[in-house]
C-alpha cells in the first residue's frame, strides 16, 4: 500500500467541558484510513464516534493532534478555508437526512453546486445524473415531506456525491430507517465505494449495517479497538 | 429559498405581516395628523407679515394703525381681519370665520380663488360672504344661500348671503374658512353695542416687496407703536402660524411619540418572529455550514427574509394609507380641514419598514452566522 492514506489521525485529543469538569472524549487517537476504504465505526453510545467523525469531516476541531484528510492538515486551516475545503472534499450523510424542507429534491441536490461556478445547464445535468444514480429521477420536484425516509436519505446521498468529493462521512445513515430502506441505502453506499472509489466512513450501531463495510473499528472510552478479523486497512497504533 | 422560507409558517408570517401593515398604517395616519397640524405653516407665504397685539391675540388693535403700517417703506399692501367665532346652527358645526377687508384681503391672499363673477358679487354685497369648498360641501351650502351665524364674541344673530365658494390655489390652502365684510361687522357692532367696541382689528397682514427685508419691516412697524397703549408684535406668517401650533406643541409631540412607539412595538414583534424562526432553523443553518456555505451567506438569507416581510408590509401599508386617510379625512374634515397624506409620509413609512426589517434580522443573523456546526446539527436529534 504505497498510496497515501485518505485520512491520517495522529495523537488526536478532544475533551468537552461540563461546568468545571473536563470530560475527555477522544484520548490520543492515532490511525490511518486508506483511500477507497469503506469503514464502519462502532461503539457504545457516548463513546465519541460522532465526535471523531466530525473532526475528520472538518466541522469540529481537535484540542491537540493532527487530523490530515486528503493531504490537508485540518487543524491548521482557518474556518473560512475549511468551509471551502468541505465543499469540495467531503460529502455528508446524516441520520435525519437534513434536507432543506423548502427546497425540492432537485434543489436540495443542487445546493452544494451553488458554491461552484458551474453554469446552470451543467448543474442540471449533474443533478439529474446524481438523482438517477439513487433511483429518484422521477421524484425531482418533490419536497422532502412528500418523500419517504428512505427516499429522503437517497436524496441526501445524491447531495453528498454531487460535488464528487473523495470522502463521504455518514453518521448513523440508517438509524432512522426501516430494514428495507436501510438495505437500499447501504447498497447504494457500497456502490459509491466500489464503483466511484469513494472513501466512506460510517458510524453505526447496527451490526448488520456494519457488515456492509470492508472493515469495522470499535471506539470505546476514547480509544480505538480494531476488528481482529480485518486489520488490513486499519492500523491502530499505541493501543494497549 | 428566501421566498419559500418566508411563507413556511403561513399563519405566523401572515400575522406578522398584518401587524406590520397595521403598525405602518397607523404610523402613516399619525404623521398625516401631524402634517395637518402644521398645514397652516406650510401654507404660509414668506412675503406676508402678521401684526398683532403684543400681549395676546385676545386683544385688538385700533383700526387707525392701518395707515401707519401701510406707510412703512417696503410694505406693498396691508389688509386686516377679525376672528368672529360664530356658531352655524349647532356648536358642533365648527369652521373658522373671519371678518376681513375683502378687497385687500383677496389681493394679499390670492390663493383663495373665486370666479370673477363671484368675486364681484361678494365685493358688491355688504352682507355677502364666501366660504371654502370643503365647508360648502360639508354643510351643503350653495351660492345664493342665506346663512345665519350665532355670534359668541359678538352676540346676536348675523345674517349673510353666500356669494362665492372659493377653492384653494395650492395643495396646502385651507378650504374650510368663511369670510365676510369687516365693515358689516363694525357697523353692526356700532348699532348694537355702541362705539366702544368699534374700529377694532385682530390682525393686520401686510404683503412686503422683498421677503429678505421682512425682519427690518417688522421692527419698523413695532417701533412705531412702542410705548403706546396697544403695542404690536409683527412676525412672518410662518412664525405666526408656528406660534399657533406651539400652543398645542405638547399634543403634537405626544402624537409623534406614539407614532414612533408603534414602530418600536412592531420592531419587537418582528424581531421576536425572526428570532423564533432562526432558532427553529438552527439545524438547517448548521447543515448549510457543513456543506460549505459561509456565515455571511446565512446572515444574508435571514436579512433577505426579514426585509422581504418588512417591505411587503411597508408597500401594503403605503397602498392602504391613501384610501384609509381619505375615509378618515372625510370623517374628521369638520375639525381637521386638511387631512391629506403628505409626500413624505410614504417615504417615512418605507424607511420605517426598512429599519424594522434590518434591525429585526440583526441578532438572528449574527447568531446564525456564529452557530456552532456540531451543536447545531445535534439540535435535530
Ligand atoms: N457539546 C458538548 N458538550 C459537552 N459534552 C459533549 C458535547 N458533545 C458531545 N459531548 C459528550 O461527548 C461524548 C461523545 O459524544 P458523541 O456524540 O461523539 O458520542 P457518540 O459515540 O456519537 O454517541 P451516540 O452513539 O449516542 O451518537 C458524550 O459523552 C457526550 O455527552
Ligand atoms: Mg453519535
Amino acid at each position: 500500500m504505497s498510496e497515501a492514506p485518505a485520512v491520517r489521525l495522529v495523537e488526536v485529543h478532544k475533551a468537552y467541558r461540563r461546568g468545571a469538569q473536563r470530560v475527555p472524549v477522544l484520548a490520543g487517537i492515532t490511525f490511518d484510513i486508506a483511500a477507497g476504504e469503506f469503514l464502519a465505526l462502532m461503539g457504545p453510545s457516548g463513546s465519541g464516534k460522532s465526535t471523531l467523525l466530525n473532526l475528520i469531516a472538518g466541522i469540529d476541531q481537535a484540542d491537540s493532534g493532527d487530523v490530515i484528510v486528503a493531504g490537508e492538515n485540518l487543524a491548521r486551516l482557518p474556518e473560512r478555508l475549511l468551509a471551502d475545503w468541505r465543499a469540495t472534499h467531503v460529502g455528508f450523510i446524516f441520520q435525519f437526512y437534513n434536507l432543506m424542507p423548502v427546497l425540492t429534491a432537485y434543489e436540495n441536490v443542487q445546493l452544494p453546486l451553488l458554491l461552484t461556478d458551474l453554469p446552470r445547464r451543467e448543474r442540471r445535468a449533474h443533478v439529474e445524473h446524481a438523482l438517477s444514480l439513487v433511483g429518484l429521477a422521477d421524484r425531482m420536484s418533490h419536497y422532502p415531506n412528500e418523500l419517504s425516509g428512505g427516499q429522503q436519505q437517497r436524496v441526501a446521498i445524491a447531495r453528498a456525491l454531487i460535488t464528487d468529493p473523495p470522502l463521504i462521512v455518514a453518521d448513523e445513515p440508517t438509524g432512522d430507517l426501516d430494514r428495507e430502506s436501510a438495505a437500499d441505502v447501504l447498497h447504494m453506499m457500497q456502490a459509491l465505494n466500489r464503483e466511484l472509489g469513494k472513501t466512506i466512513i460510517m458510524v453505526t450501531h447496527d451490526q448488520r449495517a456494519a457488515d456492509h463495510a470492508h472493515s469495522i473499528m470499535r471506539l470505546d472510552k476514547g480509544v480505538l479497538w480494531s476488528n481482529p478479523d480485518d486489520a488490513a486497512a486499519v492500523q491502530p497504533a499505541g493501543q494497549g | 429559498m428566501v421566498w419559500r422560507n418566508a411563507w413556511r409558517h403561513k399563519l405566523r408570517s401572515a400575522l406578522t405581516l398584518l401587524g406590520l401593515v397595521v403598525a405602518l398604517l397607523a404610523f402613516g395616519l399619525l404623521l398625516t395628523v401631524v402634517d395637518a397640524w402644521y398645514q397652516g405653516v406650510n401654507a404660509s407665504s414668506d412675503k406676508r407679515l402678521v401684526t398683532r397685539h403684543k400681549v395676546s391675540l385676545v386683544f385688538t388693535l385700533p383700526q387707525n394703525y392701518l395707515g401707519k403700517i401701510r406707510a412703512v417703506d417696503g410694505v406693498r399692501l396691508t389688509t386686516y381681519e377679525n376672528w368672529f367665532g360664530g356658531i352655524y346652527k349647532e356648536p358642533k358645526n365648527f369652521f373658522p370665520q373671519f371678518a376681513v377687508d375683502a378687497r385687500t384681503y383677496l389681493q394679499v391672499y390670492p390663493e383663495f380663488r373665486l370666479t370673477d363673477a363671484e368675486r364681484d358679487a361678494f365685493l358688491r354685497d355688504r352682507k355677502g360672504a364666501i366660504v371654502g369648498r370643503r365647508t360648502a360641501e360639508n354643510y351643503g351650502l350653495k351660492v345664493g344661500d342665506n346663512i345665519t351665524l350665532k355670534g359668541t364674541i359678538f352676540p346676536g344673530e348675523w345674517n349673510f348671503v353666500l356669494r362665492g365658494i372659493y377653492s384653494g390655489g395650492r395643495e396646502s390652502t385651507d378650504e374650510s374658512l368663511f369670510f365676510f365684510h369687516w365693515e358689516y361687522l363694525d357697523e353692526t357692532v356700532r348699532q348694537r353695542y355702541g362705539g366702544r367696541r368699534t374700529a377694532q382689528i385682530g390682525l393686520f397682514v401686510s404683503e412686503v416687496e422683498d421677503a429678505d427685508d421682512i425682519a427690518r419691516i417688522a421692527q419698523t412697524i413695532d417701533a412705531q407703536f412702542a410705548n403706546s397703549h396697544a403695542e404690536t408684535r409683527s412676525e412672518t406668517e410662518k412664525s405666526f402660524q408656528l406660534g399657533f401650533v406651539a400652543m398645542s406643541e405638547a399634543l403634537v409631540a405626544a402624537i409623534r411619540a406614539v407614532s414612533y412607539l408603534v414602530i418600536l412595538i412592531i420592531l419587537a414583534v418582528m424581531a421576536n418572529t425572526m428570532a423564533m424562526t432562526a432558532r427553529e432553523r438552527r439545524a438547517e443553518y448548521a447543515t448549510l455550514r457543513a456543506l460549505g456555505f459561509a456565515p455571511p451567506f446565512l446572515a444574508a438569507l435571514i436579512f433577505a427574509e426579514s426585509l422581504l416581510l418588512a417591505l411587503a408590509g411597508g408597500v401594503l401599508a403605503v397602498v392602504l394609507t391613501y384610501p384609509v386617510a381619505a375615509f378618515f379625512g372625510a370623517a374628521v374634515s369638520k375639525f381637521i380641514p386638511h387631512f391629506v397624506v403628505g409626500p413624505q409620509t410614504p417615504l417615512l413609512q418605507m424607511a420605517a419598514a426598512l429599519a424594522v426589517g434590518l434591525l429585526a434580522a440583526f441578532i438572528p443573523a449574527w447568531r446564525a452566522a456564529r452557530v456552532n456546526i456540531v451543536s447545531g446539527l445535534r439540535a435535530v436529534a
